[in-house]
Order: structure tokens, then sequence, then C-alpha cells
């Protein structure tokens, strides 16, 4: 399927149009990110389709600086219409914005030296997420649902099972003479089953396996499994007495833990003072045994891309080592807000000035198996799941509800729910006390098993 | 421009164009097919340490087509609105039947629609003048308000979209739809701590809201106020007790507790926990909750949904009793119950789904000091971040972002942010008392579902939870 693409406009030279059109305009530099997409989605309940989109997209968006004495002033547009009256609207438009903007002595592109990307194939797309016909593409997602069906009596219901594949291009052209084009692939199954216990209680749990390359997926059969295994073994959960106790986060929930500490070390956060992480470059943050990394670069990552939103190349930053802050995460603008070099870490909609975005993003294996983790707690709560929002990423304060099994000498006793956990981040990092060797990308962001002593569980 | 010619005289979508491309929907022998045309022109100004550091103005437009044939449907959507790509888009879709057409298209009947906000004419409001007016003006009243703010971070952004939903049974709807709203987030700073505070609203309104009541200062000052609170707050206190909810909105109580579980799909499907539970008492007899799309200017309403029905107030639950689900037009027919216009999407690209407008609890009898007077320990929470619920288990979850202690009938210090946990079909049983003092939040709810986020507003009086789980790490 390539919906969008066959419309025959060039990509690139429509980018690089678009920055010659805001500088005849009167930009003094420009940045044009131009996205498109095409996505597959179908979901099955009970075994019948329940739903199936078929269909892509694009948009283009136009970022302008206007030089001033002492700096610049910016302003962004974006648009769905690709026709020429469509782009004279989006340049025009952009600079007439950037004349109401003030003048920001910290904004500009990066210096000519940093912009790049990395060579080679970083195998970030795969043609086969679309080689299967539709009517195969439905069948995984029945075989997903239907092996976790068959897995107990207990299973009375389904919230579904899906199959979802996209294709995405991304182009980014600048005034400085960076353009980039990269494409990537993505597919996924995923099933959630619902059990019902005897007393009429009602659980649901899914999983999930995604991939850049269909042939990369995990087998239906193994996912509907593995989601029926943790949906039952949530029934019968109870709540547990307000105490304090050990934590284990399984890696499904430790790696949110993870990109609370990337959010800790933006640049954003750093040069506001509005991170626990302010002013605690080179000194110790978290348990010795933590080190924690983003990667933009490793070959076939969820979070793999050649260049940034900007134009640089992606690199391999470390943030934590052995417990020590060691770097902040940067773009050019909150790079040069500190005196400092980017780190390649930023992100862009299609409109607005660039954020900030991790790359992969983990926390590095440590040597205990799972289960000896486990048994290593007398008395404390395994979570398996986390609801709402819950961190302030000023304060650290960390306090979220919470679901999962309940830990008694070493053993799972029984499953718990309408609790919650909480502690502040800065001593939830310090007091992490075991890591696990269980480190797996089931997304761009990873962690391990991970427990963490002296956290707040309340229930009844 | 009449939003009735919209789509007409800017991308030449006459009624013709609609039926043919009806037609081809359903040539594969669907049910029904419906088309969903939107435009949207959206604004944002942001001033952040005091200088104006983003602008930005977005343009977008589409056409999704639905096709459903008996529980299933198909869908697929084109941001290129030219007569070929609308049928290839319908043809598409159509897929999801597999036979020959049996449906043919209705003559289209005009909704009727109320007029609940206004309906800007131009395209894009190029007063940004009087925008940054506004961001501007609440920068300097957050800095006014005390020395130990730090950071000012004011935002202004408004959206036009126009819509045009055209049906197989004859639906026919189209509607202007503003939206406007400011955020303020502040950061304060002490000796020892730093906190954040912030605030927002706005509305389905214009730009001259905000010379009311609700100006950027009355943002700011509030943004300001709970970023210096927070810097004396001690620890949340942690487990089961007596929660005072204030009015406005943490009425996202009963958007988590009850409002998502009462969305028909999840009971169509039996995988919410209110599933069969239409007549019984899920409720204290003081509770009654509504979803209400037709409110003037607020958040959450429609002129019409997203699938061209007309909207309104819907009682869900009446003296604690449940008494109705909300439905979009897929749910009433699979379901045999009445439509209640409550069919939402996030855009053009996305299947519409039975969704919350402005939910709220009607005001009780009570006094709200002989509300606090009556706990002797307890929690007092007034404002909240997001929440969560889980539909099939029932347990939800809402972050307070500002909440004192109770101490013997007296609200006490303030504490840091916890999140309270409960159980929807049974937290509202303990509801004991509930104040005279309805209020609707300012305008700040988005609600989240499978993906799609849609605007929308909650409100409830004062109200006393005999128990609810609090969680700090406090005593």
């Amino acid at each position: 399927m390539s919906t969008a693409t066959g419309t025959g406009i060039d990509l690139q030279q429509l980018a690089a149009e678009v920055v010659r059109k805001a500088l005849a305009a009167g930009a003094s530099d420009a940045e044009v990110t131009i996205r498109e997409g095409d996505e597959f989605s179908v979901s099955v309940r009970l075994g019948e389709v329940e739903t199936l989109k078929e269909s892509g997209s694009r948009g283009v968006g136009l970022r302008v600086l206007v030089q001033a004495d002492n700096g610049y002033r910016v302003a962004s547009t974006s648009s769905s219409d690709f026709t020429s009256e469509g782009i004279e609207h989006l340049v025009a438009g952009a600079v007439a914005l950037a004349k109401v903007t003030s003048v920001d002595p910290f904004a500009g592109l990066a210096e000519l030296g940093e912009f790049g990307q990395l060579d080679g194939d970083l195998q970030l797309y795969h043609e086969d997420v679309y080689s299967l016909p539709p009517p195969e593409r439905i069948a995984l997602a029945r075989r997903a649902e239907a092996a976790a069906m068959a897995v107990d009596t207990r299973l009375v219901n389904s919230d579904g099972a899906s199959f979802d594949a996209a294709t995405g291009q991304r182009i980014f052209a600048n005034s400085r003479g960076f353009a980039g084009e990269y494409r990537s692939s993505y597919c996924s199954i995923a099933a959630s089953p619902i059990a019902q216990s005897q007393n009429g209680e009602m659980q649901r749990d899914y999983w999930w396996s995604q991939a850049r390359a269909f042939r990369d997926l995990d087998q239906p059969e193994a996912v509907g499994q593995e989601a029926a295994r943790r949906t039952l073994r949530m029934l019968d959960a109870r709540r547990v007495a307000t105490q304090q106790a050990p934590v284990i986060f399984a890696p499904e929930v430790a790696r949110g833990l993870v990109g609370s500490i990337f959010d800790a070390a933006t640049g954003d956060a750093i040069y506001r003072e509005a991170s626990i992480f302010t002013g605690k470059l080179g000194q110790q943050v978290a348990a010795e045994s933590v080190t924690v990394v983003d990667d933009g670069t490793i070959v076939g990552g969820f979070g793999t891309s050649p260049f940034d939103a900007e134009g640089l190349p992606s690199r391999r930053t470390v943030i934590v080592e052995r417990g020590i802050l060691r770097n902040y995460v940067l773009n050019t603008y909150s790079g040069r807000k500190l005196g400092m070099k980017s780190t390649g870490n930023a992100g862009r909609g299609l409109a607005g000035n660039p954020y900030l975005d991790a790359g992969n993003l983990f926390l590095e294996a440590g040597a205990e198996a799972p289960d000896a983790i486990l048994r290593s707690v007398d008395q404390g709560l395994y979570v398996t799941r986390l609801m709402g929002q819950g961190v302030n990423p000023v304060t650290g304060d960390y306090s979220r509800g919470a679901a999962g099994l309940w830990i008694e000498n070493g053993e799972v006793a029984y499953s718990v729910h309408e609790i919650t956990i909480a502690g502040n981040l800065n001593d939830m990092l310090r007091n992490i006390t075991a890591i696990g060797n269980d480190l797996v990308f089931r997304g761009a962001t990873a962690a391990p098993t991970l427990r963490i002593d002296g956290m707040t569980i309340a229930g009844e | 421009m009449d939003h009735k010619r919209y789509f007409l005289e800017k991308f030449g979508v006459t009624d013709r164009l609609l039926e043919r491309c009806l037609g081809e929907a359903l040539s594969a022998g669907g049910d029904y097919a419906d088309l969903y045309f939107e435009s949207v022109a959206a604004t944002s100004l942001g001033v952040d340490e005091s200088i104006v550091k983003s602008a930005s103005q977005g343009v977008s437009a589409g056409c999704g087509v639905r096709v459903v044939s008996g529980e299933r449907t198909g869908y697929a959507y084109t941001d290129d609105l030219s007569a070929d790509r609308l049928l290839r888009a319908a043809r598409t879709a159509a897929l999801i039947a597999n036979g020959p057409a049996t449906q043919t298209v209705q003559g289209f009947t005009e909704t009727e629609v109320p007029n609940l906000y206004p309906a800007p004419a131009a395209d894009l409001d190029t007063d940004l003048a009087s925008k940054l007016d506004l961001v501007m003006r609440a920068d300097r009243a957050a800095r006014k308000y005390d020395p130990r703010v730090t950071q000012v971070r004011a935002s202004y952004a408004d959206e036009l979209r126009r819509i045009l939903v055209a049906a197989s049974d004859g639906t026919y709807a189209s509607d202007t739809q503003p939206m406007a709203r400011m955020n303020v987030f502040v950061l304060a700073k002490d000796a020892t701590r730093t906190a954040k505070g912030s605030s927002g609203g706005g509305g389905r309104v214009e730009i001259g809201y905000f010379a009311g009541p609700k100006r950027p200062e009355h943002f700011a000052e509030e943004a300001a106020r709970t970023a210096i609170l927070q810097l004396s707050a001690v620890a949340a206190p942690a487990g089961e007790m007596e929660v005072v909810l204030g009015p406005g909105w943490p009425g996202v109580l009963l958007h988590e507790a009850v409002g998502h579980g009462l969305e028909a799909d999840f009971n169509r499907k039996k995988t919410s926990a209110f599933a069969g539970m239409i007549g019984r008492q899920v409720a204290s007899p003081k509770v009654t909750v509504v979803d209400n799309g037709r409110m003037p200017s607020r958040r959450g309403s429609l002129n019409v949904d997203d699938e061209g029905s007309a909207t309104q107030e819907t009682v869900l639950i009446e003296n604690g009793v449940l008494k109705c689900y909300l439905s979009d037009k897929l749910s009433a027919r699979l379901m045999g119950i009445p439509g209640t216009g409550n069919g939402r999407r996030e855009s053009y690209q996305q299947i519409p789904m039975p969704r919350m407008t402005n939910t709220y609890m009607l005001a009780g009898e009570d006094d709200p000091y002989d509300i606090i007077r009556s706990v002797k320990r307890g929690l007092y929470a007034v404002n909240f971040g997001g929440g969560q619920v889980d539909i099939t288990s029932g347990k939800f979850v809402f972050s307070a972002s500002e909440a004192y202690l109770i101490e013997d009938g007296k609200v006490t210090a303030p504490v840091r942010d916890a999140t309270l946990i409960g159980n929807g079909p049974e937290a509202l049983k303990h509801v004991s008392m509930v104040g005279n003092d309805l209020a609707l939040d300012e305008g700040i709810g988005t609600c989240g579902k499978d993906g799609q986020s849609v605007p929308v507003g909650v409100g409830m009086p004062t109200v006393k939870l005999d128990r609810m789980t609090v969680g700090g790490t406090g005593r």
C-alpha cells in the first residue's frame, strides 16, 4: 500500500523549495519537516472482525527564524495542503507570525559543524510489514485472541485482539544545507482477554509484540497465551493494609521510572531549575548499581533515527553512570541556555519549537534473575500495572495507583489491586536494591525488573 | 463563510458527490455508511521567561468514510478532498462488507441544531496583538503575585473546526466549533524547595471571553497561588479515610468513577464493571449525575455530535440508581437503546465512539462548611491533575494537585501531590453529604480513550465520601 506517495511530488525537493521560499519571503533561516504515513489496523473480538482501517496522510511544517540585533524571532506553521496555494499560505503565514514574537538571544540553528546523519542501513524500514494480504493480517489477530481464550474457561470475554502495521517517511531540510530523509516501519500484535472469577469480579490485562519487520514479530499464539496468563493471575485480587514494604517493579512498569529519569535530565527542565537533577551533574543521584543510557543509534531500534529533529546525528548519551549523573539530554536551544552542546535529542511536531525526545532509552541490566529478586522479599508488592500520571517532575513526588501480586516469604501469595504506591523519586532512585538481568526492548524505552525499598503502599 | 456551504465553496463538495461517495461506500453490501468532513485552523502563542518564544498556526482538512456491516466497521480517510480520493476512500471502507449492495442512500434531512457557541466568520483570526496581550498580562500578573515566583509560562491557543456529516440514513449536519484556552504554569522557589502550580481555562468561546471574570490575571494568580502554597506542603496521608472534594474540577471523580464505565460500547460488549446494572443502585441516593452536551459555550458542548446527531442532556444516575448509558449510533442500534448524541471522534482520521460531553453531579442541600465540620480526620481536595480508569475492574485513580488535611472539622495544612484510588461501582455509595454549591470546571478537560483525545467538561458540588484510599506517604 502506498497511497500518499502516489501523488508524484518529490518530498525532498518540496522541502528544499519551502526553505527557499521562506528565505525569499524574509526569513533568515528556515527548517522544514514533512511527514507522510500509511496505517493499517484490524481488531477482532470474539472471533469476528470489529474494525478495519486503512489509510494514509501527510503534513508539512515550517519554522522560520528572523534575525534581529541580538538573536532571532521565531514562528512556525503547518498544513496538510500540499498544493502551491497551500505552500504559499504556509510560508507567508510563518513569516508574518515571526513579526509578533520576541527576539530570543538563545534562539538559532545549530553550528555548521554539528549537522549530519548516521551512515549505513539502520534497518528502520522493512517492506514485509505490508507483504501479507489483509485476510492474513486479520487471521493473525484472530489467532492471538483464540489462543488467549483457549487457555482457561475463566476467560469468558474479550476486549479484542489486533494487528497493526504502519510505515512512515520523515523529511527534514534547513537553510544551513542539511537535507535528510528516512523511512520507518512498524507492526504489532496485541490481545486483551477478560477473566471472571466465581464471585463475578472481572479482570483484564493484555500483552503485545511489536517489531519493525513482520518476521521479527512473536507468534500470535505466544502473544495470546501470555495475555491470558497475565489476566488470569489477577483474578480474586485483594487489597492490602497500608504499610511500608519493598516494591518490585516488573519490566513493563519499571520503564516508566526510566522515562522519569530522562525527563529529569532534559535540558529544558534543568535550565528552568524545574528538575530534581538541577545542579547535580557529577553527583550521586541513584544507587551505585544504576546506569541509564539514551542511545539513538542502535540498529533496528524503536527509538533509532539517523538524525534528530534539528538535523544533528543521533548518538549515545550516558545519563546516569553507576549512580552518578553524567550528562543532561539537550537540543540546540537548551544546550545554549546551559552553555553546552546539543546531545542530538531534539524532537518536534510539525509546528512549534523543538522539544526533547529520547532515542532508545534504557536502564542497564543487572545480574540477578527476576525470580531471585522475588525470592529476596519477605513481604512486599510485585507491581505489574500502574495507573494515573502521579509523578511531579519538579518535586519528585511519586504517587500512583497500582495492581500486581503480593509476595510473602519470597513466593507469590495472591493478586492485589485498588492500592497506591508512593515515595519521592530522589529516594526511590537511591533505594534501588536489586536490578534484574531481564532487559528486553518492547518499545523505545526499556528497563529490567527493579526492586525499590522504602515506598509506602496505601490500601485498606 | 456559512458553515453549511463551507465544504462546497472551498472544496467543491456537492450533495451529489456526497451521495456518490455514500453509494460507493455501500457498494459491497454495508448496512450503513457515513462521511465526516473536517477542516481545522489553529493558532497558539506562548510567553516563556517573559518573552514570546513561540507562535504557530496550522491548518488541516480531511474526510473519514465509515461503513458498518452488522457489528463490523470499515474505515478509511483522506486528506485530499478531490472526488477521486473521496471515492477511493469509500471503496476501501466498503470492503468491510462482502456482497452485493443492499442499502440505498436516503434523501438528506438536516439535523436541527441549537446555537450554543459563536461561529466566527474568519478562517484564521489575524488579531494576534490582542492574543499577545493576554499572555504577556498573565506573565506579569504571576510574577507580581509573589517574589518567590521564578518561572512563568503562559499560552493562548484557539481553534476553529468546521464539520460536515452526511450518512446513508439521511443524516446531514454541519457545524462550526470554536475553542479557546489559556494556560499558565508557574514555578516558585524558596531557600529549600521548588514547587509548581498551574491553571487554565476557556471553552467554545472567542477571545472576548478572556476580558470577563476569567481574565489572564485570574489564571496567573491561581497558578502562582498554588505554587506558593506547595512550598509549605506536608506529606499527604496514606490509607483509607474520609475525603471531601471541593466544587468544580474535582468532578473528574465522576468522569473516571462512573462516566467511562457507562459508555455504551463497553456495556454492549459487557467489558464494563457497570454492564447489566441499569435500574440498580450504584451510588448513594443523594447522587444524581448527568451528561449534558447542550450547555452554552462549554468546552465539552456540541451543537451536533460527530455522527450528525443532536446532542442532549442525559440523566446517567438518578438518586443513586443507574438510568442510562451514553450511546452512539452503532451501540444504540445494536443494543436497541435510544441514541444520546454522544458519538465523538478526535479527527477525521478516527472512528467515532461513545464519549462524554460535560458530566456533572447535581447540587444537594448541604452547606459546604457543615461538610468540612463533619470530618474528624480526612483530606479536603480542591484541585486535581488527570485521572484514569480500568473500566473492566472498575478501579480508578485521580491525582490531587491541591489538597489539605482536615483535622477535627478544620482545614489545616496543605499536602503534597497524592493519587486517590477507588472502585467505580462502589465509590459513590460512600457519598454521605452533597453540597449546595455546584460548580463546573473552568474549561481544561481533555479525555483520552483508545488513543483519541476529545475536549470535555466536568462539575460537582462539594461532596463528602465516607471512605476513599489516599496514596500519600505520611501518617
